[in-house]
């Protein structure tokens, strides 16, 4: 506010002092000219007070009727002459002033210092999220979704301007400079005390770097969660302690060896850390044999990785035929049939389309289907725009790098105690992932659930906390009643009670609660407000452990005390 | 030599003269003290005013404050030689015109204060 108070006096100064001139000429003269009197005899000239009322009603065009006495031919003379000056003297000052306002460095400075004041007064806890590309976007529907706030910064102006006119619950401050200086950063509130964390998922792997060291340096306290696609610049990002860096290509190839290997356990890890409120993913069974690679780029190289340890045996088609020495390596584009054709089109059970170029991909996928009617087919998609195509096409798996970094940025941020869950699900049997993903599915009715946590403890369930306080045993089954009907049960899933250290996978609906415990539950909205209402509110609480509505007033309280 | 520093000094200190000018004399004595000088003590002093500012330094911040308490004391003077001559009739009696030229001294003593920091600016600068 303050750089735009001087910036203003600043480029005022010149109109300023021209427009003081010519008041302070028009008002001597008008004291020096002699008037006449109705007689017809020289009268004295104005008065400084008079002068100076004429010519302020006069300057500003007000034009007032009244004057003090009729003037002389000499004072008409030097009017008209003042008339001009003044007339001239504030268009110039307003024009200036106009000029100012539509000045690009002056909005700027109006605009960064708006958002820099919004920031500053944020109450609720938000996250600084570094870039909205197509992951950015996601990101910002699923925290609003979440009902989270978050403050934006981008590079492209126009994407910002876009932004504006998206349909958001909560107003995001955005900014649109770049993110990889520490002043803007600083700015969007990197140091401000309710900033719960740092996203950085912009499209330019230099900026995300920048990103985290300025974080981890500015503000160390916070998590920093960062997109990184070369190993070099991931490295570096972990070095400077990033709690978490995600590697899309890196992070499919190893959904899709899960996938291979263990196809229930895949299908829950998708339900649990899939967008909340997106349609239920399929469930994906890709066969094991002989499989295609097109492309060897950093997509490619991390398929392989990940899927030659699954037994599969693979083949490698690539433009500059560099593929890994313990590979058949088949040179050409995978477009044309003759390449598919050597690579072993025939006898193949699966092909991965992995260049960077969607059309190639998808002409890939095209020209291998009809060679080989069965094939399972994995496409990469680039491009969310091309994303019509790609639904069309019908893949059995599609790979969409702005959704992978964006379901794990949600899952992280937004359910600490969801990581230790992955971990026990990483642990389990194939009939264990199948039992609970038909759980999930029941309660979900047919979208994503939402995972959440919350805490036995006076500030996130204080009804339930006391209770527990004065030693009265509440079961995990009694809270998932029904406030409205104690009958029904509601649609949830208890995935874990974390108790100090412990951690309690699929507790019983007859699992005996104590404070300080950390629920994770699986529900839809609806269930979740519920829910958390058994825990906050006492009435509510006592009418799902006893089934009696409490007597409220005073007055009640006394003539029917409680048992 | 820079012609900002010289239109700068210039004002200053043509608006402290001129308010000198205005308040030296006999307080009581309004033939001693010419309307005319006050109001050029007014408009060289608004000049003054604007021509600090925009400046965002310390010293900067006390020139415009001081300019700025100039400015008021000469509005005070004119509009009690503007009520007493104007608006109650009571003309320029001895007891009115040592109250705008007491005014014009408050204003004399802002401006000298500016021509002081002006002055040790230029000392700190050695040059």
């Amino acid at each position: 506010m303050d750089s735009i108070f001087f910036l203003v006096l600043r480029r005022m100064r010149v109109p300023l002092i021209v427009l003081i001139v010519i008041y302070g000429v028009s008002i001597l003269g008008l004291t020096l000219v002699p008037g006449i009197t109705p007689e017809g005899h020289r009268a004295p000239p104005l008065s400084f007070f008079h002068a100076f009322y004429f010519i302020s009603y006069t300057a500003t065009t007000i034009g007032f009727g009244e004057i003090p006495t009729a003037f002389s031919d000499g004072q008409r003379l030097w009017v008209a002459i003042c008339i001009y000056l003044t007339v001239v003297g504030w268009s110039y000052s307003i024009l200036t002033l106009l000029a100012l306002l539509q000045d690009r460095l002056f909005q700027k400075t109006l605009i960064a210092s708006r958002f820099a004041r919004r920031v500053r007064r944020m109450r609720s806890p938000f996250y600084l999220v570094c870039g909205c590309g197509e992951t950015g976007s996601l990101i910002f529907k699923s925290l609003d979704r979440l009902g989270r706030s978050f403050v934006v910064i981008e590079r492209d102006e126009q994407r910002v301007q876009e932004l504006d006119l998206e349909d958001f619950k909560t107003d995001a401050p955005t900014l649109a400079a770049d993110a990889s200086l520490p002043s803007n950063l600083l700015r969007a509130g990197l140091a401000h005390p309710s900033c719960l964390g740092v996203l950085a998922v912009t499209d330019n792997e230099e900026a995300n770097l920048a990103v985290t060291v300025a974080a981890n340096l500015l503000n160390p306290a916070i998590p920093v969660i960062a997109r990184a696609r070369s190993p070099l610049i991931a490295t570096n990002m972990r070095a400077f302690g990033t709690s978490h860096v995600i590697d899309p290509f890196d992070r499919f190839a190893e959904y899709l060896s899960l996938a291979v290997a263990a196809p229930e356990r895949y299908h829950l890890i998708e339900i649990l850390t899939g967008l909340p409120g997106s349609p239920l993913p399929e469930e994906h069974r890709p066969p094991g044999g002989h499989w295609i690679v097109c492309g060897y780029g950093r997509f490619g190289k991390a398929i392989v990785h990940h899927l030659a340890p699954t037994g599969i045996d693979l083949t490698v088609i690539d433009p500059e035929s560099h593929g890994p020495e313990e590979l058949v390596t088949v040179k050409g584009l995978g477009t044309e049939s003759a390449t598919l054709v050597a690579a072993g089109i025939a006898r193949a059970m699966g092909i991965v389309a992995g260049s960077d170029n969607d059309v190639n991909n998808l002409a890939i996928a095209v020209t291998a289907k009809q060679l080989n009617e069965d094939l399972f087919v994995v496409v990469r998609q680039n491009q969310s725009a091309s994303g019509v195509l790609f639904e069309k096409f019908e893949a059995d798996f599609t790979m969409v790098q702005s959704r992978i970094v964006a379901q794990e940025c949600i899952a992280i941020l937004t359910t600490p105690l969801l990581a230790g869950f992955l971990g026990q699900v990483r642990k389990a049997d194939e009939a264990w992932c199948r039992d609970l993903s038909r759980r999930l599915e029941s309660v979900s009715g047919g979208a994503v659930p939402l995972v959440w946590g919350i805490t036995l403890n006076p500030t996130e369930g204080l009804a339930v906390y006391h209770r527990l306080q004065h030693g009265k045993e509440t079961s995990l089954g009694t809270l998932l009643r029904d406030n409205a009907d104690r009958q029904n049960r509601l649609p949830a899933v208890v995935l874990m009670v974390r108790r100090q250290a412990r951690e309690i996978a699929l507790p019983e609906d007859d699992f005996a609660l104590q404070p300080e415990d950390q629920i994770l539950l699986a529900s839809r909205s609806l269930a979740r407000r519920s829910f958390e209402l058994n825990c906050r509110n006492a009435k509510a609480l006592h009418y799902v452990c006893t089934g009696q509505e409490q007597p409220s007033g005073w007055l009640w309280q006394r003539l029917f005390p409680e048992p | 030599m820079n012609l900002e520093k010289v239109v700068f000094g210039f004002f200053i200190v043509l608006a402290a003269t001129l308010n000198f000018g205005f308040f030296i004399g006999d307080i009581g004595r309004p033939d001693y003290h010419n309307v005319y000088e006050l109001f050029a003590a007014i408009v060289v002093n608004m000049i003054a005013t604007v021509l600090k500012f925009g400046d965002r330094t310390q010293i900067g911040a006390v020139h415009l404050a001081t300019s700025l308490v100039a400015d008021l004391q000469l509005l005070a003077a004119a509009i009690t030689w503007a009520m007493a001559v104007h608006v109650t009739g009571a003309g320029m009696t001895p007891e009115v015109t040592a109250s705008v030229v007491s005014l014009s001294g408050g204003a004399l003593f802002a401006n000298v204060v500016s021509v002081v920091m002006l002055i040790a600016e230029t000392v700190m600068l050695r040059r």
